[in-house]
């Protein structure tokens, strides 16, 4: 199997980012090598012939499912925080995403 | 007699003739629990408290109307939830150190559905993380053990629940299988699983893993007490727009009818190939010998495209996940982002390159196109014949630690298994004997879309020939 790693360093550092992680430098290391490995694998894939192939991406065949679009029950703005550990005036509160 | 060692229909009939309150049977288990999990690892959360409740309020149901029975088909009876399922006001972790602290504030439908049956919810199970594994050692928490031999894997992703059922801790329970995670652990505990078509139970209030995949389903210790629980778990919901509006037959009414037509299964060469242990493959071989000896006709089937699931699948399943998994950031419920366990991690990174601009045609339009040939394989075999039989793994229960540090290997335990949920269809694992070693071999049976029915009859009937499925381990 060719020896050259899928993925560089970079490359996973900037997966990571995408992902919204933050990686140590051994983690990186470690994702590079495991990532890489099962991208190689993956290559199998290429020899199969699928020029006049459609795509699958769901396999019962429903189509367009809707529902009337009434007002129904749902939780209240009590029900909805009483998980969370920080909130303010019946609110979620989270650090501020703007400078 | 231990209560906690029946099964649903034993249990039925025994509260039916007032043999035991449901408080003993809950008793019985919750001691068993007591007893047996520090070694087995297969609770998360054990609710002790709200299942005592729960059966006095069920004994003074039948107290006050014996009738109930018929309105309420799993009434007073133990399961218990692999933990990714929400249920209201108690905690549902997905195995994760993510949700630790989360405590849903609804049901999912089908715990609903279940409650409205008379169930009564023992505790929640353990999992591989967001049911990311094959083996349950990716638990954030603690690994569950093989109640047939602790120094092995009882499987995974829904390890806990499959342990649970094995020991008698419960009478049965649920799991998810998105690759192989009821079957796998299943088959490698000696229970019966069932994967029933995608679309067939509602996937709302469960955790998403890879959404097109997912399918929601349960573990009993016979194929009997599967039916029983499909017949009030299926069907459609209005909160999960992938499930079906085909109508639900009465599973364990039907079981015992047999079929008019003689029935043709299909043994696949390529899951018989030279990577499948020798031992499962001749108990899988012995079980099909005796469906011709009972009169089914048996025939080879090729599937070549088989070869190519795996791939597909850890293509399709990990952009699926990485979409989904997107959702826990931090800010409303969840701890942060860098709480995600390794393989988490390892699936979001593999989802997110897959999908990223540039890659998207060489990996994901790819396994999709894969996978309609795939797709096809399986239709044009079910042309031939009724049924497909096949082993589910391809090793025994492994040793614990023994592939954690290479996730390709680990993938490679769902190879038998992803191809029922790349096309959709319902496949039934169910024991079919034991190696030398004295561990269980797990077999399948697959279908069309929708035959879960045939499915069920035929297992009811191959459990009614045989015996495996009534050993216990010993604890």
């Amino acid at each position: 199997m060719d020896k050259q790693k899928k993925l560089s360093i970079n490359q996973v550092e900037h997966i990571a980012k995408l992902a919204n992680f933050h990686l140590s430098k051994k983690e990186l290391s470690k994702f590079q090598r495991q990532l890489s490995e099962i991208l190689s694998y993956i290559e199998i894939l290429n020899k199969v012939d699928t020029s006049k192939i459609k795509t699958t991406s769901q396999v019962t065949g429903l189509e367009n499912v809707f529902k009337k679009d009434r007002v129904e029950e749902s939780l209240t703005q009590k029900e909805a925080l009483s998980n969370t550990k920080s909130k303010q005036n019946g609110y979620f509160k989270v650090k501020s995403i703007f400078e | 007699m231990k209560l906690n060692s029946l099964t649903i229909i034993e249990t039925i009939t025994g509260l039916k003739a007032k043999k035991f309150s449901t408080l003993d049977l809950v008793n019985a288990c919750l001691d068993r629990i007591e007893k047996v999990d520090q070694q087995i690892g297969a609770f998360i959360t054990v609710c002790k408290k709200e299942a005592r409740d729960q059966a006095e309020k069920v004994d003074n149901l039948i107290k006050k109307d014996s009738k109930v029975f018929s309105q309420k088909p799993l009434l007073g009876i133990p399961i218990a939830l692999k933990d990714i399922y929400c249920t209201k006001n108690i905690k549902t972790t997905a195995g994760s150190k993510v949700l630790e602290n989360y405590v849903p504030v609804y049901d999912a439908t089908i715990v609903s559905k279940l409650k409205r049956a008379g169930a009564i919810i023992i505790g929640k199970t353990n999992l591989d993380a967001w049911a990311h594994g094959s083996s349950g050692e990716n638990s954030d928490f603690y690994p569950t053990k093989n109640p047939w031999n602790l120094q092995k894997v009882p499987g995974g992703s829904s390890s806990g629940s499959a342990a649970a059922v094995a020991s008698d801790e419960c009478l049965a329970a649920t799991g998810t299988d998105t690759g192989g995670s009821i079957r796998l652990p299943a088959s490698f505990c000696n229970i019966v699983g069932l994967k029933p078509t995608y679309g067939r139970v509602s996937r709302y209030g469960i955790i998403a893993m890879a959404s097109s995949l997912d399918s929601i389903g349960h573990f009993g210790k016979t194929v009997e007490d599967v039916a029983l629980i499909l017949s009030v778990t299926s069907g459609k919901d209005k909160f999960d727009a992938t499930t079906s509006d085909e109508a639900v037959p009465n599973y364990s009414a039907e079981i015992e009818k047999t079929t008019k037509k003689k029935l043709t299964i299909g043994l696949p060469v390529e899951y018989f190939g030279n990577g499948i242990n020798t031992e499962i493959k001749q108990a899988v071989r012995k079980a099909a010998k005796l469906f011709s000896e009972k009169g089914f006709e048996v025939k080879e089937v090729n599937l070549p495209y088989t070869k190519y699931a795996t791939t597909v699948y850890y293509i399709i399943q990990p952009a699926e996940v990485s979409s989904n998994l997107a959702r826990y950031d931090g800010i409303r419920f969840g701890t942060k982002r860098t709480s995600f366990g390794d393989e988490a991690k390892r699936r979001i990174m593999l989802g997110t390159y897959t999908l990223s601009a540039g890659y998207y045609d060489a990996y994901y339009l790819k396994a999709m196109k894969v996978r309609s040939l795939i797709v096809n394989d399986l239709y044009k075999a079910f042309e031939k014949v009724d049924l497909l039989l096949a082993p589910v793994s391809p090793t025994l229960p492994f040793n614990i630690g023994e592939k954690t540090n290479d996730p390709l290997q680990m993938y490679l335990s769902d190879v038998l298994t992803i191809t029922a949920n790349l096309a959709g269809l319902p496949g039934l694992a169910l024991p079919c004997g034991f190696s030398k070693s004295g561990l269980p071999i797990g077999m399948q049976l697959l279908g069309l879309q929708f035959s879960e029915e045939l499915l069920l009859k035929v297992g009811y009937q191959y459990q009614q020939w045989t015996d495996s499925h009534k050993r216990k381990p010993i604890l």
